[in-house]
């Protein structure tokens, strides 16, 4: 075996990679320990924040962080497979160049910017949007507060418009991987153009639900815009017009004041509890194409042609 | 004289061409089906095709041969307008099916490609389950009004296709879980399933092996009774089996355009004959 050493190499390399995953996990594990002591699991289901009075429950901010997150897929999904559709399918082929250079670099504006361009411009517009609203649209729930322009809907706008440019591009890329003969295929048998999108779209359907994915896992985390935008205020509240928190905010935001030991533990706790979160999510994507994939593409061939002739 | 068509080959189908046993080239002419005329075809500035003209007639199987590139499959192409997709692509003179114009403006390209199905070199199945795969075509021209008309056409479609016995138990299985073979008889079943005039096949069993080859084959010939089928093959031997008659391309030209016994055994040009008889291509 004379590449053993150069599998040994690899190897280790590949092992450094679970192994960073396992450190973080045991480091975010031991410096949230008294948290961990104290509250037990009802840090995940306790909706107090009260660092004076020693009080810690993270559920505001996983109620947050999902609540923007699937917020941001759900305006963001439409418009990033439309962007994908058009460039790769639509576009007249001086136009494509250009387009897939500006998604390139919307993605690579700082969030800060983003967040700056929230409040002074997404937060005013947002606050307008809650003044015109009519009282009785007010009593819904999904609507209901005083008109204060940050809160869940400007956060997850703004994660919209950050997560479109990459899952835009990578839906993009999927699209572009598609075999040409399936379009052909569909065409040949009197699609439409929409038709033989479809198709192609089909065809990529996992791939396109990863691109989605993706795009989930990075609102999950996304922190400086999210946190300026928000309106910082820890409660469960379905309104999209309240002020909310989330993970990654309150964890930026409250770090350098932890005064205590406790306090200290429950921020890292929460980076934890993102941690294992994201971790899910991922997770249960990957499980999600997988299962797509065996059910559509890579089935084993059983039956061979000399079956076929034998019948 | 010619080493390739020489020696008399029977095949499964009964067919052999040349001692004229073919009942269909005993025949009087049948009605023309594709009437092409002065055609020509451009990749931006390339010209692929050089004034082609030629008459194809119904219920028949024409094959065209000649070498890699020499302009067969892009003029397979140009008869359902599926050259239409590709960027920068043009093309001067007319093609009328059934005496009207393919390329007359106001002609729904959707409907055309409904009456002149096709045939891709690979097996292009959707990932989808056998059954789906042929209700495709229904299901998007709103062709079955019900879900028993639905089945029952795919049905018909997989039997004609000579693929139903095998699949019949397993319609709802992925149809990538097929060989090779009847992945492209399914192919060919899809293309069916649509009730098409005409079926174009673009070099239907390059990929597959000789037993697969051999029930397309036959399939061909079974099913020109009800479709006029164009085929193009560089696999001379599959021409002389299969075909009436026998279009000879060469370098964006047609060069020679006659009977496949004509073709094989006296063409009427030297660079025909060089060709059948394997001395290029």
């Amino acid at each position: 075996m004379r590449d053993l050493p150069f599998r040994i190499i690899v190897g280790a390399f590949g092992c450094v990679l679970a192994l960073l995953v396992l450190a973080i996990g045991v480091e975010l594990t031991r410096q949230s320990w008294l948290s961990i002591q104290k509250f037990g699991f009802h840090f995940w289901t306790t909706d107090t924040w009260d660092p004076v009075a020693g009080q810690f429950g993270a559920l505001p901010f996983i109620w947050g962080t999902l609540y923007s997150s699937l917020l941001a897929l759900a305006i963001a999904a439409p418009v990033a497979l439309g962007i994908a559709i058009f460039v790769s399918e639509l576009c007249p082929a001086w136009l494509q160049t250009p387009l897939v250079f500006l998604t390139e670099l919307l993605a690579a504006i700082p969030s800060i910017v983003y967040g700056l361009w929230g409040i002074f411009v997404l937060v005013p517009a947002i606050r307008a949007l809650e003044i015109w609203m009519p009282e009785p649209l007010r009593a819904i729930p999904l609507l209901s507060g005083p008109p204060l322009g940050v809160g869940m809907l400007a956060a997850g706008v703004i994660l919209a418009v950050m997560i479109v440019p990459f899952t835009s591009a990578v839906a993009r890329e999927v699209l572009q991987t598609v075999p040409a003969a399936q379009r052909e295929g569909a065409y040949a048998l009197g699609a439409t153009r929409f038709e033989a999108i479809r198709a192609a779209l089909f065809y990529a359907r996992t791939g396109i639900i990863g691109s989605i994915m993706l795009g989930f896992g990075r609102a999950l985390g996304e922190t400086m815009a999210v946190t300026m935008v928000i309106g910082n205020n820890p409660q469960v509240s379905a309104s999209l017009f309240a002020p909310q928190y989330t993970m990654a905010a309150v964890v930026a935001n409250e770090f350098t004041e932890a005064s205590d030991e406790l306090y200290l533990h429950a921020l890292v706790e929460i980076g934890l509890v993102l941690f294992v979160i994201t971790l899910v999510v991922n997770a249960g994507s990957r499980l999600l194409i997988w299962g797509l994939g065996r059910s559509g593409r890579t089935r084993p061939s059983r039956v061979a042609d000399v079956e076929a002739s034998a019948a | 004289m010619t080493h390739q068509v020489s020696s008399p080959t029977r095949f499964t189908t009964g067919l052999s061409v040349r001692d004229g046993r073919d009942p269909a080239l005993n025949q009087a002419p049948k009605a023309v089906k594709i009437d092409v005329e002065h055609l020509s075809f451009f990749y931006g500035v390339k010209r692929a095709l050089e004034d082609i003209s030629l008459q194809i007639q119904a219920n028949l199987v024409t094959a065209f041969i000649g070498p890699s590139g020499c302009g067969k499959s892009t003029f397979l192409r140009t008869l359902n307008r599926m050259n239409d997709i590709i960027p920068g692509a043009r093309i001067e003179g007319h093609v009328r099916i059934d005496g009207l114009d393919a390329y007359a403006s106001g002609v729904d390209v959707v409907k055309l490609r409904r009456k002149v199905g096709m045939v891709f070199q690979k097996s292009n199945p959707f990932p989808k389950t056998i059954f789906e795969n042929v209700a495709y075509g229904l299901r998007i021209n709103g062709l079955a009004a019900s879900k028993s008309e639905l089945a029952g056409r795919v049905e018909e479609s997989l039997k004609q296709a000579a693929l139903w016995g095998e699949v019949k138990d397993r319609l709802h299985e992925s149809a990538l879980a097929m060989s090779g073979g009847q992945q492209q008889r399914l192919c060919i079943a899809r293309a069916l399933a649509i009730r098409p005039d005409i079926i174009l096949m673009d070099e239907p069993a390059s990929a597959l092996d000789p037993i697969a080859t051999q029930r397309i084959e036959e399939l061909v010939y079974d099913l020109k009774q009800a479709y006029t089928i164009v085929i193009v093959t560089h696999n001379m031997q599959q021409a002389a089996r299969i075909s009436d008659h026998t279009a000879f391309f060469w370098l964006g030209r047609l060069v020679e355009y006659d009977r496949t016994d004509k073709i094989f055994t006296n063409p009427s040009e030297k660079l025909t004959e060089d060709y059948v008889t394997g001395r290029f291509g």
